[in-house]
Protein backbone atom coordinates (compact mmCIF):
# COMPACT_ATOMS: atom_id res chain seq x y z
CA UNK A 1 0.00 0.00 0.00
CA UNK A 2 1.46 3.46 -1.04
CA UNK A 3 1.76 6.15 1.49
CA UNK A 4 -0.88 8.43 1.46
CA UNK A 5 -0.78 10.22 4.70
CA UNK A 6 -1.52 13.66 4.97
CA UNK A 7 -4.08 13.25 2.26
CA UNK A 8 -7.35 14.17 2.62
CA UNK A 9 -9.30 10.98 4.29
CA UNK A 10 -12.91 10.72 3.76
CA UNK A 11 -14.95 9.76 6.70
CA UNK A 12 -17.49 7.40 6.20
CA UNK A 13 -21.21 8.42 8.44
CA UNK A 14 -24.50 6.11 8.49
CA UNK A 15 -25.12 7.49 4.81
CA UNK A 16 -22.22 6.84 3.15
CA UNK A 17 -20.64 3.60 5.06
CA UNK A 18 -22.49 1.11 2.42
CA UNK A 19 -20.88 3.20 -0.62
CA UNK A 20 -17.35 3.20 0.90
CA UNK A 21 -17.38 -0.41 2.38
CA UNK A 22 -18.18 -1.16 -1.21
CA UNK A 23 -15.37 0.24 -2.71
CA UNK A 24 -13.22 -1.47 0.27
CA UNK A 25 -14.66 -4.52 -1.81
CA UNK A 26 -14.01 -2.60 -5.19
CA UNK A 27 -17.16 -2.03 -6.29
CA UNK A 28 -19.06 0.98 -7.46
CA UNK A 29 -21.96 1.76 -5.59
CA UNK A 30 -25.39 3.74 -6.39
CA UNK A 31 -28.44 4.80 -4.97
CA UNK A 32 -31.46 3.67 -7.00
CA UNK A 33 -34.87 5.17 -6.07
CA UNK A 34 -37.79 2.63 -5.49
CA UNK A 35 -40.09 4.90 -6.04
CA UNK A 36 -39.07 7.12 -9.31
CA UNK A 37 -36.32 4.68 -10.05
CA UNK A 38 -33.56 7.41 -10.31
CA UNK A 39 -29.97 7.22 -9.29
CA UNK A 40 -27.97 9.14 -7.29
CA UNK A 41 -24.60 9.96 -6.35
CA UNK A 42 -23.36 11.05 -3.72
CA UNK A 43 -25.49 8.61 -1.16
CA UNK A 44 -28.10 10.91 0.32
CA UNK A 45 -30.69 9.71 3.09
CA UNK A 46 -33.63 10.67 0.48
CA UNK A 47 -34.11 10.27 -3.27
CA UNK A 48 -33.18 13.73 -4.25
CA UNK A 49 -35.36 14.06 -7.34
CA UNK A 50 -38.52 12.89 -5.17
CA UNK A 51 -37.74 12.26 -1.61
CA UNK A 52 -38.65 9.07 -1.41
CA UNK A 53 -36.83 7.35 1.54
CA UNK A 54 -36.74 3.76 0.25
CA UNK A 55 -33.26 3.58 -1.33
CA UNK A 56 -31.59 0.77 -2.87
CA UNK A 57 -28.38 0.01 -3.97
CA UNK A 58 -26.89 -1.15 -6.94
CA UNK A 59 -23.72 -2.02 -8.38
CA UNK A 60 -22.28 0.74 -10.57
CA UNK A 61 -20.84 -0.57 -14.10
CA UNK A 62 -17.91 1.89 -13.08
CA UNK A 63 -17.88 2.87 -17.07
CA UNK A 64 -18.32 6.34 -17.72
CA UNK A 65 -17.21 9.47 -19.92
CA UNK A 66 -15.16 12.85 -19.08
CA UNK A 67 -16.97 15.93 -19.09
CA UNK A 68 -14.52 17.99 -17.82
CA UNK A 69 -11.17 17.99 -16.33
CA UNK A 70 -8.03 19.62 -15.76
CA UNK A 71 -4.30 19.24 -14.65
CA UNK A 72 -3.65 20.38 -11.19
CA UNK A 73 0.08 21.65 -11.25
CA UNK A 74 -0.17 23.69 -7.68
CA UNK A 75 -0.94 20.88 -5.81
CA UNK A 76 -3.56 21.39 -2.54
CA UNK A 77 -1.00 20.29 -0.11
CA UNK A 78 2.03 18.68 0.66
CA UNK A 79 0.61 15.39 0.77
CA UNK A 80 -0.35 15.49 -2.89
CA UNK A 81 2.61 17.74 -3.98
CA UNK A 82 4.42 14.28 -5.19
CA UNK A 83 1.53 13.30 -7.75
CA UNK A 84 1.70 16.74 -9.64
CA UNK A 85 0.58 17.33 -12.46
CA UNK A 86 -2.67 15.27 -11.52
CA UNK A 87 -5.75 15.23 -13.30
CA UNK A 88 -9.31 16.00 -11.31
CA UNK A 89 -11.81 14.97 -13.52
CA UNK A 90 -15.92 15.38 -13.61
CA UNK A 91 -17.13 12.03 -14.71
CA UNK A 92 -20.38 11.03 -15.84
CA UNK A 93 -21.13 7.17 -15.36
CA UNK A 94 -23.62 5.62 -17.42
CA UNK A 95 -25.87 5.27 -14.88
CA UNK A 96 -26.49 9.29 -14.85
CA UNK A 97 -24.75 10.72 -11.99
CA UNK A 98 -21.75 12.38 -12.50
CA UNK A 99 -18.73 12.55 -9.87
CA UNK A 100 -15.75 14.02 -9.15
CA UNK A 101 -12.52 11.85 -9.38
CA UNK A 102 -8.47 11.37 -10.26
CA UNK A 103 -8.08 9.75 -14.18
CA UNK A 104 -4.65 7.98 -13.59
CA UNK A 105 -2.74 4.98 -15.66
CA UNK A 106 -2.53 7.19 -18.41
CA UNK A 107 -0.21 10.73 -19.43
CA UNK A 108 -2.03 13.55 -17.67
CA UNK A 109 -2.00 15.47 -20.94
CA UNK A 110 -4.23 12.64 -22.64
CA UNK A 111 -7.27 12.69 -20.78
CA UNK A 112 -9.97 15.07 -22.98
CA UNK A 113 -13.41 15.66 -22.73
CA UNK A 114 -15.64 12.77 -23.96
CA UNK A 115 -12.85 10.21 -23.13
CA UNK A 116 -14.56 6.67 -21.97
CA UNK A 117 -13.08 5.48 -18.58
CA UNK A 118 -13.38 3.02 -16.04
CA UNK A 119 -13.52 2.65 -12.12
CA UNK A 120 -10.61 1.30 -10.54
CA UNK A 121 -9.90 1.47 -6.93
CA UNK A 122 -6.73 3.00 -4.86
CA UNK A 123 -5.96 1.55 -1.51
CA UNK A 124 -5.39 4.06 1.24
CA UNK A 125 -5.66 2.36 4.48
CA UNK A 126 -7.33 -0.42 5.47
CA UNK A 127 -11.06 1.05 5.75
CA UNK A 128 -10.25 3.15 2.83
CA UNK A 129 -10.27 2.48 -0.98
CA UNK A 130 -10.59 5.37 -3.03
CA UNK A 131 -12.46 5.02 -6.30
CA UNK A 132 -10.85 6.46 -9.64
CA UNK A 133 -10.74 6.27 -13.26
CA UNK A 134 -8.63 5.33 -15.89
CA UNK A 135 -8.93 5.04 -19.99
CA UNK A 136 -10.99 2.27 -21.26
CA UNK B 1 -45.28 42.28 -3.55
CA UNK B 2 -43.43 44.78 -2.54
CA UNK B 3 -40.72 45.77 -4.44
CA UNK B 4 -37.40 46.91 -3.28
CA UNK B 5 -36.67 49.15 -6.38
CA UNK B 6 -35.74 52.84 -5.76
CA UNK B 7 -36.62 52.67 -1.98
CA UNK B 8 -32.66 52.06 -0.33
CA UNK B 9 -29.97 54.04 -0.90
CA UNK B 10 -26.16 53.71 -0.44
CA UNK B 11 -25.45 56.82 1.06
CA UNK B 12 -21.56 56.07 2.69
CA UNK B 13 -18.61 53.88 0.95
CA UNK B 14 -15.27 53.24 1.91
CA UNK B 15 -12.06 51.16 1.19
CA UNK B 16 -9.40 51.11 3.89
CA UNK B 17 -5.58 50.84 2.36
CA UNK B 18 -5.88 47.13 1.01
CA UNK B 19 -2.91 45.09 -0.65
CA UNK B 20 -0.06 43.58 1.86
CA UNK B 21 -0.82 44.73 5.50
CA UNK B 22 1.75 43.08 7.92
CA UNK B 23 0.43 42.87 11.05
CA UNK B 24 -2.68 44.56 11.05
CA UNK B 25 -5.33 42.62 12.10
CA UNK B 26 -8.96 41.42 10.29
CA UNK B 27 -10.71 43.44 13.00
CA UNK B 28 -9.25 46.35 13.00
CA UNK B 29 -9.49 46.22 9.16
CA UNK B 30 -12.86 46.36 9.61
CA UNK B 31 -13.17 48.69 12.31
CA UNK B 32 -11.17 50.83 9.86
CA UNK B 33 -13.65 50.38 7.11
CA UNK B 34 -16.30 51.42 9.07
CA UNK B 35 -15.41 54.48 10.33
CA UNK B 36 -13.98 55.68 6.89
CA UNK B 37 -17.57 54.87 5.56
CA UNK B 38 -19.21 56.54 8.78
CA UNK B 39 -17.15 59.80 8.30
CA UNK B 40 -17.87 59.47 3.99
CA UNK B 41 -21.63 59.51 4.85
CA UNK B 42 -21.31 62.31 7.63
CA UNK B 43 -22.54 60.74 10.58
CA UNK B 44 -21.85 59.16 13.97
CA UNK B 45 -21.93 55.52 14.83
CA UNK B 46 -24.90 56.15 17.23
CA UNK B 47 -26.73 56.88 13.60
CA UNK B 48 -26.24 53.28 13.13
CA UNK B 49 -29.12 50.95 14.01
CA UNK B 50 -28.31 47.96 11.94
CA UNK B 51 -24.76 46.41 11.25
CA UNK B 52 -23.96 43.59 9.09
CA UNK B 53 -20.44 41.90 8.68
CA UNK B 54 -19.20 38.55 7.14
CA UNK B 55 -16.66 36.68 9.71
CA UNK B 56 -13.01 36.67 8.53
CA UNK B 57 -10.72 33.31 7.95
CA UNK B 58 -7.82 35.43 9.87
CA UNK B 59 -9.37 36.41 12.77
CA UNK B 60 -12.49 34.56 13.08
CA UNK B 61 -15.46 34.81 15.54
CA UNK B 62 -18.15 32.76 16.67
CA UNK B 63 -20.34 35.95 16.96
CA UNK B 64 -18.35 38.50 14.34
CA UNK B 65 -21.27 41.47 13.87
CA UNK B 66 -21.47 41.42 17.47
CA UNK B 67 -17.28 41.18 18.20
CA UNK B 68 -17.45 44.61 15.65
CA UNK B 69 -20.12 46.55 17.20
CA UNK B 70 -18.80 45.66 20.41
CA UNK B 71 -15.27 47.35 19.80
CA UNK B 72 -16.50 50.04 18.46
CA UNK B 73 -19.35 49.86 21.31
CA UNK B 74 -22.81 50.81 19.11
CA UNK B 75 -25.72 48.68 20.06
CA UNK B 76 -27.84 48.03 16.92
CA UNK B 77 -31.31 46.14 16.70
CA UNK B 78 -30.48 44.54 13.64
CA UNK B 79 -26.99 42.43 13.74
CA UNK B 80 -26.03 39.80 11.88
CA UNK B 81 -22.69 38.06 10.20
CA UNK B 82 -23.77 36.36 7.08
CA UNK B 83 -21.36 33.69 4.82
CA UNK B 84 -22.31 33.58 1.24
CA UNK B 85 -18.48 32.90 0.15
CA UNK B 86 -17.32 35.47 -2.63
CA UNK B 87 -21.51 36.23 -2.97
CA UNK B 88 -21.69 37.71 0.26
CA UNK B 89 -21.18 41.27 -0.59
CA UNK B 90 -24.32 41.14 -2.57
CA UNK B 91 -26.31 38.90 -0.72
CA UNK B 92 -25.86 41.11 2.56
CA UNK B 93 -27.13 44.26 0.03
CA UNK B 94 -29.89 42.44 0.01
CA UNK B 95 -31.01 41.23 2.85
CA UNK B 96 -29.70 44.77 4.35
CA UNK B 97 -31.83 46.67 2.51
CA UNK B 98 -34.87 44.15 2.78
CA UNK B 99 -34.27 45.07 6.67
CA UNK B 100 -34.67 48.74 6.23
CA UNK B 101 -37.80 48.15 3.72
CA UNK B 102 -39.55 45.83 6.87
CA UNK B 103 -38.77 48.38 9.34
CA UNK B 104 -36.11 46.27 11.34
CA UNK B 105 -33.82 48.92 11.29
CA UNK B 106 -33.18 52.60 9.24
CA UNK B 107 -29.44 52.75 8.70
CA UNK B 108 -27.59 49.48 8.15
CA UNK B 109 -23.41 49.52 8.46
CA UNK B 110 -22.09 46.71 6.35
CA UNK B 111 -18.61 46.16 6.78
CA UNK B 112 -16.46 43.86 5.93
CA UNK B 113 -12.23 42.89 5.78
CA UNK B 114 -9.85 39.87 5.86
CA UNK B 115 -6.34 39.67 6.04
CA UNK B 116 -6.29 36.52 3.76
CA UNK B 117 -2.27 37.36 2.77
CA UNK B 118 -0.43 38.35 5.77
CA UNK B 119 -3.13 36.94 8.13
CA UNK B 120 -2.80 33.26 6.83
CA UNK B 121 -0.06 30.90 5.83
CA UNK B 122 -0.25 30.44 1.92
CA UNK B 123 -0.83 26.66 3.09
CA UNK B 124 -3.65 27.71 5.48
CA UNK B 125 -5.53 30.16 2.87
CA UNK B 126 -5.29 27.52 0.05
CA UNK B 127 -6.86 24.89 2.48
CA UNK B 128 -9.61 26.84 4.00
CA UNK B 129 -10.67 27.91 0.46
CA UNK B 130 -10.52 24.30 -0.95
CA UNK B 131 -12.35 23.12 1.88
CA UNK B 132 -15.22 24.48 -0.39
CA UNK B 133 -15.46 20.75 -1.45
CA UNK B 134 -17.61 18.31 -0.53
CA UNK B 135 -15.00 16.20 2.54
CA UNK B 136 -15.47 13.10 1.29
CA UNK B 137 -16.89 13.00 -2.49
CA UNK B 138 -14.25 15.30 -3.58
CA UNK B 139 -11.21 16.61 -1.51
CA UNK B 140 -9.65 13.53 -1.21
CA UNK B 141 -9.34 14.10 -5.00
CA UNK B 142 -6.76 17.01 -4.40
CA UNK B 143 -8.70 19.64 -6.04
CA UNK B 144 -7.94 22.86 -5.51
CA UNK B 145 -9.84 26.41 -6.16
CA UNK B 146 -8.49 26.77 -9.45
CA UNK B 147 -8.94 23.44 -10.37
CA UNK B 148 -12.77 23.83 -9.77
CA UNK B 149 -12.74 26.70 -11.86
CA UNK B 150 -10.81 25.12 -14.41
CA UNK B 151 -13.25 22.74 -14.82
CA UNK B 152 -15.44 24.99 -16.15
CA UNK B 153 -13.19 26.79 -18.30
CA UNK B 154 -12.42 23.52 -20.14
CA UNK B 155 -16.14 22.67 -20.27
CA UNK B 156 -16.59 26.18 -22.11
CA UNK B 157 -13.61 25.51 -24.51
CA UNK B 158 -14.73 22.21 -25.64
CA UNK B 159 -18.82 23.17 -26.05
CA UNK B 160 -17.59 26.78 -27.50
CA UNK B 161 -14.24 27.42 -28.90
CA UNK B 162 -13.14 29.46 -26.03
CA UNK B 163 -9.66 30.31 -26.02
CA UNK B 164 -6.86 30.70 -23.46
CA UNK B 165 -6.18 34.05 -25.05
CA UNK B 166 -10.01 35.01 -24.92
CA UNK B 167 -9.77 34.57 -21.36
CA UNK B 168 -6.54 36.26 -20.50
CA UNK B 169 -8.20 39.05 -22.03
CA UNK B 170 -10.33 39.84 -19.15
CA UNK B 171 -7.04 40.07 -16.75
CA UNK B 172 -5.36 42.49 -19.40
CA UNK B 173 -8.79 44.58 -18.95
CA UNK B 174 -8.66 44.15 -15.33
CA UNK B 175 -5.11 45.04 -15.27
CA UNK B 176 -5.35 48.21 -17.35
CA UNK B 177 -8.14 49.51 -15.03
CA UNK B 178 -5.75 48.72 -12.05
CA UNK B 179 -3.02 50.74 -13.97
CA UNK B 180 -5.32 53.87 -13.42
CA UNK B 181 -6.19 53.25 -9.96
CA UNK B 182 -3.79 54.42 -6.92
CA UNK B 183 -5.62 52.24 -5.11
CA UNK B 184 -4.82 48.74 -6.73
CA UNK B 185 -2.47 46.26 -5.30
CA UNK B 186 -1.14 45.27 -8.74
CA UNK B 187 -0.46 48.48 -11.31
CA UNK B 188 1.59 47.00 -13.88
CA UNK B 189 0.32 46.56 -17.56
CA UNK B 190 0.49 43.10 -18.73
CA UNK B 191 -0.51 41.66 -22.33
CA UNK B 192 -2.38 38.37 -23.05
CA UNK B 193 1.10 36.92 -23.84
CA UNK B 194 2.19 37.91 -20.32
CA UNK B 195 -1.15 35.81 -19.10
CA UNK B 196 -0.30 32.81 -21.48
CA UNK B 197 3.58 32.52 -20.36
CA UNK B 198 2.67 32.85 -16.27
CA UNK B 199 2.87 29.58 -14.77
CA UNK B 200 0.44 27.04 -15.27
CA UNK B 201 -2.07 26.68 -12.14
CA UNK B 202 -4.58 24.15 -13.26
CA UNK B 203 -4.98 24.01 -16.68
CA UNK B 204 -6.09 25.88 -18.70
CA UNK B 205 -5.57 28.65 -15.94
CA UNK B 206 -2.31 30.39 -16.03
CA UNK B 207 -1.14 32.00 -12.81
CA UNK B 208 -2.24 35.65 -14.46
CA UNK B 209 -5.81 34.22 -14.23
CA UNK B 210 -6.01 33.84 -10.86
CA UNK B 211 -7.45 36.66 -8.82
CA UNK B 212 -4.69 38.13 -5.82
CA UNK B 213 -4.77 37.35 -2.49
CA UNK B 214 -4.81 40.18 -0.16
CA UNK B 215 -5.85 41.92 2.82
CA UNK B 216 -8.33 44.65 2.74
CA UNK B 217 -11.35 45.44 4.08
CA UNK B 218 -14.40 48.02 3.02
CA UNK B 219 -17.93 49.21 3.57
CA UNK B 220 -20.82 50.95 3.05
CA UNK B 221 -23.70 52.79 4.77
CA UNK B 222 -27.41 52.05 3.16
CA UNK B 223 -30.47 53.63 4.68
CA UNK B 224 -34.08 54.86 3.40
CA UNK B 225 -34.50 56.81 0.06
CA UNK B 226 -36.36 59.00 1.73
CA UNK B 227 -33.58 59.19 4.66
CA UNK B 228 -31.01 59.50 1.91
CA UNK B 229 -31.87 62.57 0.25
CA UNK B 230 -30.23 64.41 3.87
CA UNK B 231 -26.74 62.92 3.36
CA UNK B 232 -23.43 65.17 1.79
CA UNK B 233 -23.14 63.17 -1.11
CA UNK B 234 -25.68 61.89 -4.12
CA UNK B 235 -27.32 58.32 -2.93
CA UNK B 236 -26.40 55.52 -4.83
CA UNK B 237 -30.07 53.64 -5.31
CA UNK B 238 -31.31 50.13 -5.32
CA UNK B 239 -32.96 49.58 -8.86
CA UNK B 240 -32.93 45.74 -8.89
CA UNK B 241 -32.23 42.89 -6.74
CA UNK B 242 -32.41 39.44 -7.68
CA UNK B 243 -30.49 36.30 -6.61
CA UNK B 244 -30.06 32.53 -7.75
CA UNK B 245 -28.79 29.52 -5.90
CA UNK B 246 -27.56 26.76 -8.08
CA UNK B 247 -25.63 23.95 -6.24
CA UNK B 248 -22.53 23.79 -3.55
CA UNK B 249 -20.49 21.39 -5.51
CA UNK B 250 -19.13 21.78 -8.44
CA UNK B 251 -19.90 17.93 -9.15
CA UNK B 252 -23.44 18.43 -8.47
CA UNK B 253 -23.93 21.47 -10.88
CA UNK B 254 -26.95 20.99 -13.46
CA UNK B 255 -24.67 22.40 -15.87
CA UNK B 256 -20.87 23.51 -16.53
CA UNK B 257 -21.18 26.40 -18.61
CA UNK B 258 -24.53 28.03 -17.45
CA UNK B 259 -24.86 29.02 -14.36
CA UNK B 260 -28.06 30.47 -11.69
CA UNK B 261 -26.84 34.12 -12.86
CA UNK B 262 -28.93 33.57 -15.59
CA UNK B 263 -32.22 33.25 -12.66
CA UNK B 264 -30.29 36.31 -10.58
CA UNK B 265 -30.05 38.58 -13.47
CA UNK B 266 -33.30 38.34 -14.84
CA UNK B 267 -34.81 38.74 -11.77
CA UNK B 268 -32.56 41.93 -10.65
CA UNK B 269 -33.71 43.33 -14.47
CA UNK B 270 -37.20 42.36 -14.24
CA UNK B 271 -37.19 44.49 -10.47
CA UNK B 272 -35.69 47.22 -11.66
CA UNK B 273 -37.47 47.41 -15.23
CA UNK B 274 -34.19 47.82 -17.30
CA UNK B 275 -32.21 45.33 -19.66
CA UNK B 276 -28.04 44.56 -19.97
CA UNK B 277 -28.36 47.52 -22.78
CA UNK B 278 -29.15 50.03 -20.53
CA UNK B 279 -26.21 49.16 -18.18
CA UNK B 280 -23.36 51.89 -18.46
CA UNK B 281 -21.02 49.57 -16.59
CA UNK B 282 -20.68 46.23 -14.72
CA UNK B 283 -18.65 44.99 -11.87
CA UNK B 284 -18.55 41.16 -12.18
CA UNK B 285 -17.04 38.70 -10.39
CA UNK B 286 -13.39 37.78 -10.86
CA UNK B 287 -11.79 35.44 -8.79
CA UNK B 288 -10.21 33.39 -12.09
CA UNK B 289 -11.04 34.90 -16.05
CA UNK B 290 -13.54 32.31 -16.76
CA UNK B 291 -15.80 33.40 -14.10
CA UNK B 292 -16.24 36.58 -16.08
CA UNK B 293 -16.88 35.01 -19.34
CA UNK B 294 -19.89 33.06 -17.99
CA UNK B 295 -21.66 36.01 -16.44
CA UNK B 296 -21.26 38.31 -19.44
CA UNK B 297 -23.29 35.46 -20.95
CA UNK B 298 -25.76 34.47 -18.29
CA UNK B 299 -26.00 38.43 -17.57
CA UNK B 300 -26.93 38.77 -21.51
CA UNK B 301 -24.39 41.31 -21.87
CA UNK B 302 -23.66 38.87 -25.12
CA UNK B 303 -25.07 35.33 -26.59
CA UNK B 304 -24.67 32.33 -24.65
CA UNK B 305 -20.95 31.17 -26.22
CA UNK B 306 -20.16 34.21 -27.27
CA UNK B 307 -18.46 35.26 -24.36
CA UNK B 308 -14.90 35.31 -25.63
CA UNK B 309 -15.44 37.42 -29.06
CA UNK B 310 -17.28 40.11 -26.61
CA UNK B 311 -14.10 40.06 -24.44
CA UNK B 312 -11.97 39.94 -27.69
CA UNK B 313 -13.35 43.35 -29.18
CA UNK B 314 -12.61 45.21 -26.22
CA UNK B 315 -16.24 45.60 -24.74
CA UNK B 316 -15.48 45.25 -21.45
CA UNK B 317 -12.52 47.50 -21.29
CA UNK B 318 -12.59 51.29 -20.35
CA UNK B 319 -14.19 53.26 -23.48
CA UNK B 320 -15.53 49.82 -25.01
CA UNK B 321 -19.46 49.18 -24.97
CA UNK B 322 -19.41 47.62 -21.03
CA UNK B 323 -16.57 48.64 -18.68
CA UNK B 324 -15.95 45.75 -16.43
CA UNK B 325 -13.96 46.10 -13.22
CA UNK B 326 -12.76 49.42 -13.46
CA UNK B 327 -11.24 49.63 -10.21
CA UNK B 328 -9.34 46.48 -11.43
CA UNK B 329 -11.23 43.66 -9.59
CA UNK B 330 -10.25 40.76 -7.37
CA UNK B 331 -7.88 40.60 -10.50
CA UNK B 332 -5.74 43.27 -10.17
CA UNK B 333 -7.02 45.77 -7.22
CA UNK B 334 -7.40 43.47 -4.13
CA UNK B 335 -8.89 39.81 -3.12
CA UNK B 336 -9.12 39.72 0.80
CA UNK B 337 -11.76 36.69 0.23
CA UNK B 338 -15.11 37.16 1.21
CA UNK B 339 -15.25 41.28 1.50
CA UNK B 340 -13.71 41.25 -2.04
CA UNK B 341 -16.88 42.41 -3.78
CA UNK B 342 -16.90 44.90 -1.22
CA UNK B 343 -14.57 46.89 -3.49
CA UNK B 344 -16.63 46.51 -6.83
CA UNK B 345 -19.35 47.50 -4.66
CA UNK B 346 -17.47 51.14 -3.61
CA UNK B 347 -16.09 51.65 -7.06
CA UNK B 348 -19.76 51.18 -8.71
CA UNK B 349 -20.98 54.23 -5.86
CA UNK B 350 -17.79 56.10 -7.23
CA UNK B 351 -18.56 55.95 -10.48
CA UNK B 352 -22.25 56.70 -10.14
CA UNK B 353 -21.07 59.73 -7.84
CA UNK B 354 -19.30 60.83 -10.74
CA UNK B 355 -15.75 60.71 -8.96
CA UNK B 356 -14.25 58.09 -10.12
CA UNK B 357 -11.11 60.03 -11.73
CA UNK B 358 -9.25 59.18 -14.56
CA UNK B 359 -10.94 55.48 -14.82
CA UNK B 360 -15.04 57.46 -15.17
CA UNK B 361 -16.94 56.17 -17.12
CA UNK B 362 -18.86 59.29 -18.95
CA UNK B 363 -21.77 59.59 -17.80
CA UNK B 364 -22.52 56.50 -15.62
CA UNK B 365 -25.68 56.34 -14.51
CA UNK B 366 -26.92 52.67 -14.21
CA UNK B 367 -24.59 49.72 -13.49
CA UNK B 368 -24.64 45.83 -12.56
CA UNK B 369 -23.15 44.81 -10.25
CA UNK B 370 -22.74 40.99 -9.55
CA UNK B 371 -20.73 38.29 -7.53
CA UNK B 372 -21.29 34.10 -6.84
CA UNK B 373 -20.07 32.41 -3.94
CA UNK B 374 -18.88 28.76 -3.59
CA UNK B 375 -18.05 27.19 -7.53
CA UNK B 376 -20.73 29.17 -9.24
CA UNK B 377 -23.07 28.38 -6.83
CA UNK B 378 -24.58 30.98 -5.00
CA UNK B 379 -25.56 34.26 -7.34
CA UNK B 380 -26.53 37.80 -6.28
CA UNK B 381 -26.95 40.28 -9.00
CA UNK B 382 -27.50 44.13 -7.77
CA UNK B 383 -28.41 46.91 -10.56
CA UNK B 384 -27.16 50.14 -8.98
CA UNK B 385 -28.58 54.08 -10.52
CA UNK B 386 -28.26 57.32 -9.78
CA UNK B 387 -31.57 57.95 -9.95
CA UNK B 388 -34.64 56.12 -8.52
CA UNK B 389 -35.96 55.09 -11.81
Amino acid sequence: MANHSGKIFPTPTRETAHYWEGCREHKLRLQCCVSCGKHQFYPRSVCSHCLGDQLRWIEASGAGKVISFTLVRRAVSEAYKADTPYVVALVQLDEGPTMMSNVERCTPESVEIGMRVTAFFEEWSEEISIPKFCPI
Amino acid sequence: MTSLSGKVAIVGAADTEVGILPGVGATQLCVDAACRALSDAGISKDQVDGLVTCNSMAEPYMYHAEAIAEYIQIFPRYCISASAGGGTTFSILHHAASAILTGMCHTVLISMADTLRSGLSREQAMLMQSATGHGQFERPYGPTVPAYYALIAQAHMAQYGTTQEQFAQIAVACRKHAALNPAAQMREPITVEDVINSRLIADPLHLLDCSLVSDGGSAVILTSAERAVDFPHSPVYLLGVGEGHGHEHISQAQSLTTSAAVESGQRAYAMAGLEPKDMDLAQLYDCFTPTVLLELEDLGFCDKGEGGAFVESGAIELGGALPVNTHGGLLSHCHPGNPGSMFALTETVAQLRGVAGERQVDGAAVAMVHAQGGIMSSHTSVILGRETA
